[in-house]
């Protein structure tokens, strides 16, 4: 057959807009040369070296399916939650979550039979927001937690105890505040995004109550949120830091005494610090209130647009629930995690000494996690009124108030659902 | 001799993929999106649940929003005018160099080809970070004045100052080169007959003979600097955003917009009906200068 110039250059020009239009979704397409089963699993980019190849490690152990890691840097939530809106996303993904409206959404499956026998297991905390009408949606990986980490040197130097309450951390941020060294570290924002939700625990409160309520209509709200501000125009705040609360780096570099921090970065605190440091909850405000320790856990979750959910659950399944080895290595080997299993948490040696035994009693004493009913709308509600409240001075009653009324709306919102 | 049904062919295959790629990349999202901002379409694209105007009426009313056009109505107010003049200050100053000038010219254009995200970064970790090594308090200590956390500080609102020299910075080059073309497409007999009659150099000139020969150009860069203001997210998006969200000051409308329906929420029809009503302000104060402007209008009319 002879191919005329113009039927060439047509085709030409068709197969290089097609060619323009493809993209790597990373996806496999569903089976390898072998006739293998083929899944795609995404994880966010982990801070701490290792995990990447550990990861990679555990998926080429699986002989169920040929699983392709992918490791994403980035907005990892925003990613996620736009490749859920497509066939080209994950099979098997980490997730900060899932939230409740990918739950509602029907973007993620119902893993509740993976659980069977070993549901007992899994720490109550973190398994809680991950179920909801009575199923799990996703099994949670590795327990995280944040803190207060505090330099003993530091505190002695300034004639300082370790505060016991939220009025105590005040005074001890404006004694510890040097020419170069503040006082207290919350992240650049000045605690706006990291503390979400600690301070009300510390007073007593909660987000959302166990009737579906706001849970912080309560003038021990305002007040605790109110000292917040203090820190801030007693200028007791670290603020304008390079790297933020999640990275140790300003405390260890002595910007500041106290850092709000998580468990993760306890291997450098330790590393650069020897025993020179402390670990304290966020702590607690008036007389109805009790020290707060934020925890959470990302999940393991498969995608409702998986076209082998079946296969994605089994390997889920092998990796998250069966392999404790490969889950104690993901979660003490490289940054440090509390495991999201109990019998692991209890066996683990790391965990057993130090300042990461004193970490696990306090999560155990005082660990609260987000409902499942705190949604993102809520959240950055929340969130700006917070950042109103420390930086302008705004007034917490004006500003809670405000929230209250939209946290109660988007309740009803995703009641209705 | 090539028949017509030649040309419109060979238009076609050097038009088409073009065509074809704007309409699958911008035109059917776009009418997409105006579909989506009708429904309820949370964690969706392809939503069931018809809700009117909803969406719009409750964009309106959300005060995070609206403060967020606010703020960025003043921006613009602020960030147009101050490009204008700079950019207009360097074309002349680099159109009356008469060694180097290509030189300079490159120098102040290259900004220009610097990534948004990149100098964002530098602007925030290396000059104006808030510690005491960062480059500005650096300076300042040397003057005995007190490290500043230049994008925490709300009062002053020092951000504003990193905000607006990154921006200059970055554009102002750009602005400068469309000031240069339309300078250098001024008759010189225009200024020689300026001087016959007998025009002082300087600002004589400028007042009389530069400027309102520059009129299109400037109608121009007017046009697109508004448009680049409310479109404003890049160096926003690098300079004060963390993992957990962005502070509600300085919050560009694209940005919130952005956690609206590409955040956590995906409120997609919230998200679509916000860019419909940002669309549509931009387009009718385009619009609205346009005309103010007289652009399009004939120079005779003029």
């Amino acid at each position: 057959m002879t191919i005329s110039r113009r039927a060439l250059l047509g085709t030409g020009a068709a197969l290089g807009l097609l060619t323009a239009c493809g993209s790597n979704s990373g996806r496999d397409k569903g089976g390898s040369a072998d006739g293998e089963v083929a899944l795609a699993h995404w994880y966010h980019q982990y801070g701490e070296s290792g995990t990447e190849a550990a990861v990679r490690r555990y998926a080429a152990a699986y002989d169920g399916a040929k699983v392709t890691v992918q490791w994403r840097p980035g907005n990892y939530d925003q990613q996620t939650a736009a490749a859920l809106l497509t066939a080209s996303g994950p099979d098997v993904f980490e997730v900060n979550g899932p939230t409740l409206d990918q739950i509602q959404g029907g973007q993620v499956t119902d893993l509740t039979a993976l659980f069977d026998g070993v549901k007992d297991d899994f720490n109550p905390a973190v398994l809680a927001p991950k179920t909801y009408d009575g199923k799990i949606w996703g099994v949670p990986q590795v327990v995280d937690t944040q803190f207060l980490y505090y330099r003993r040197s530091l505190l002695k130097d300034a004639g300082v105890q370790p505060p016991g309450t939220l009025d105590e951390l005040v005074d001890a941020a404006r004694a510890l505040t040097r020419n170069k060294v503040k006082g207290l570290f919350l992240g650049n924002d000045g605690g706006a995004g990291v503390l979400g939700g600690t301070p009300l625990y510390a007073a007593g409160l909660s987000l959302v109550t166990g009737d579906g309520r706001a849970g912080f209509d309560d003038p021990a709200a305002a007040r605790a949120l109110g000292k917040l501000r203090t820190l801030y125009t007693d200028k007791s705040l670290l603020l304008g830091a390079p790297s933020d609360w999640s990275d140790p780096s300003a405390f260890v570099q002595g910007l500041t005494a106290m850092q709000w921090s998580g468990l993760w970065a306890l291997p450098a605190v330790q590393q650069a610090l020897g025993d020179d440091f402390g670990v304290l909850p966020f702590p607690k405000d008036g007389p109805g209130g009790k020290p707060s320790v934020p925890v959470g856990a990302y999940a393991a979750a498969v995608s409702t647009r998986s076209k082998r959910q079946a296969e994605a659950k089994a390997y889920v399944k092998w990796l998250w629930v069966e392999r404790a080895d490969f889950q104690e290595d993901f979660a003490l080997s490289y940054g440090f995690h509390i495991p999201a299993r109990l019998s692991l948490a209890r066996k683990a040696a790391k965990l057993r000494q130090g300042a990461a035994a004193e970490v696990v009693g306090l999560v155990t004493e005082n660990g609260y996690a987000q409902p499942l009913l705190w949604t993102p709308t809520m959240q950055s509600a929340y969130q700006d009124a917070l950042s109103r409240i420390i930086k302008d001075g705004a007034s917490p009653d004006g500003e809670l108030k405000s929230v209250i009324r939209k946290t109660n709306d988007e309740l009803q919102r995703v009641k209705k659902r | 001799m090539r028949r017509p049904a030649s040309n419109t062919l060979w238009f076609w295959i050097f038009v088409g993929p073009f065509a074809a790629g704007l309409a699958l990349f911008t035109y059917v999202p776009l009418l997409w999106s105006v579909y989506l901002s009708f429904f309820d379409a949370h964690n969706t694209v392809s939503p069931t649940d018809f809700v009117g105007l909803d969406n719009y009426t409750a964009m309106l009313r959300d005060g995070a929003f609206t403060s967020s056009l606010g703020t960025f109505a003043v921006f613009s107010l602020f960030i147009v005018p101050a490009t204008y003049v700079l950019a207009l200050a360097l074309a002349l100053m680099v159109n009356r160099t008469r060694r180097f000038q290509a030189f300079f010219r490159s120098v102040f254009f290259l900004p220009a080809a610097c990534s948004y995200v990149v100098a964002a970064l530098i602007w925030k970790l290396s000059i104006f970070n808030g510690v005491r090594f960062g480059l500005a308090n650096t300076v300042l200590g040397w003057f005995g004045v007190d490290q500043t956390a230049w994008l925490s500080t709300t009062h002053p609102p020092w951000y504003w100052l990193v905000i607006v020299t990154v921006r200059l910075w970055l554009q102002a080059g750009f602005y400068m080169i469309l000031f240069l073309a339309g300078l250098q497409r001024i008759s010189p007999r225009l200024y020689e007959a300026a001087a016959v009659d007998g025009a002082r150099p300087g600002w004589q000139v400028f007042r009389h003979i530069t400027f309102p020969q520059l009129r299109t150009t400037s109608v121009a860069v007017v046009l697109l600097l508004v448009i680049n203001a409310f479109q404003a997210f890049d160096e926003f998006y690098n300079l004060l955003s963390d993992a957990r969200g962005y502070p509600p000051y300085a919050r560009p409308p694209l940005v919130y917009l952005y956690y609206t329906a590409l955040g956590q929420g995906q409120n997609l029809g919230m998200g679509s009906a916000g860019a419909v009503i940002l669309a549509l302000i931009i387009a009718v104060v385009t619009v609205f200068q346009a005309r103010w402007f007289g652009l399009g209008r004939k120079e005779a009319e003029a």
